[in-house]
């Protein structure tokens, strides 16, 4: 039994029966990026204006690295789940197609960047 | 399907504000807290260059840092470093509600302004440890 009106149905504007996997990533990296997000608030964004030497050892620091991996790896995931919702609402056609496309491959290409940098910075390469 | 859509003509949101819905507190939270998301979502980017340049070397860190501390990319910190307050804050609020708490519309106001005001005393407080010369905690 549905009780959804039959012509809402028949319109196409039932769900699209997905959905609730982006719902529960976006609840997901959002607890991750809380105390994530506080942990970079109160060590790592006094070290943005920072001169190098103190930047890469700050980063070099096992716990601090491991802490930044995590840290961007979710921020990336979070921001393009983010993205795809306000794109699907503010861009339509092909244009939407494009975006979220190159969003989707951007935001994995910036976390692939900034892991490999700090693997290198770890590893003192 | 768009079609049906367009010739239903029904509000929808996000864009119920203004023509359908008067902007109030909790609207207005909620669209800040999606061009916050958009701004963090931008400085993450930032974020990964800030690494690269570390990883890179000196010179690349050094391209990084006069950015940085131009006037422009030192307004663009500024209004990150509130973003990141404003939209860790309001996504716990966001996260309660979704665990059931706080939707009253007392408590969704008071949240509100809770959010409002911490996000201001935080990003003061960063404001200061960053940009005054011997801040810092």
């Amino acid at each position: 039994m549905t009780l959804r009106n039959p012509l809402a149905v028949a319109r196409g504007l039932g769900s699209a029966k997905e959905g609730t996997g982006h719902f529960i990533a976006q609840r997901l990296t959002a607890v991750a990026l809380v105390p994530l997000s506080i942990w970079f608030i109160w060590s790592a964004l006094g070290h943005f204006g920072a001169g190098y030497a103190d930047a890469r050892s700050f980063v070099a620091q096992p716990l601090n690295a491991s802490l930044m991996a995590a840290f961007v790896m979710m921020l990336f995931y979070h921001a393009q789940l983010g993205l795809q919702v306000v794109l699907e609402d503010y861009v339509h056609g092909w244009l939407e197609l494009t975006a979220q496309v190159l969003v989707k491959l951007a935001c994995f290409f910036a976390a692939l960047v900034s892991l490999l940098a700090i693997v290198r910075i770890s590893l003192g390469g | 399907m768009s079609e049906t859509r367009s010739s239903a003509r029904r509000p929808m949101s996000p864009f119920m504000i203004g023509p359908y819905y008067k902007p109030r507190l909790t609207s207005m939270l909620s669209i800040t807290h999606r061009g916050t998301g958009v701004l963090l979502a931008m400085g993450a980017f930032a974020l990964a260059w800030w690494l690269y340049a570390v990883a890179a070397g000196p010179s690349e860190y050094d391209n990084f840092l006069a950015c940085a501390n131009s006037l422009l990319g030192r307004l663009v910190l500024a209004g990150l470093i509130f973003s990141l307050f404003y939209h860790l804050l309001n996504g716990i609020r966001h996260l309660l509600w979704d665990i059931g708490w706080g939707f009253e519309l007392p408590r969704a106001y008071a949240t509100g302004w809770t959010v409002v005001a911490l996000a201001l005393i935080g990003t003061l407080a960063a404001w200061y440890c960053a940009f005054m010369p011997g801040g810092g905690p």
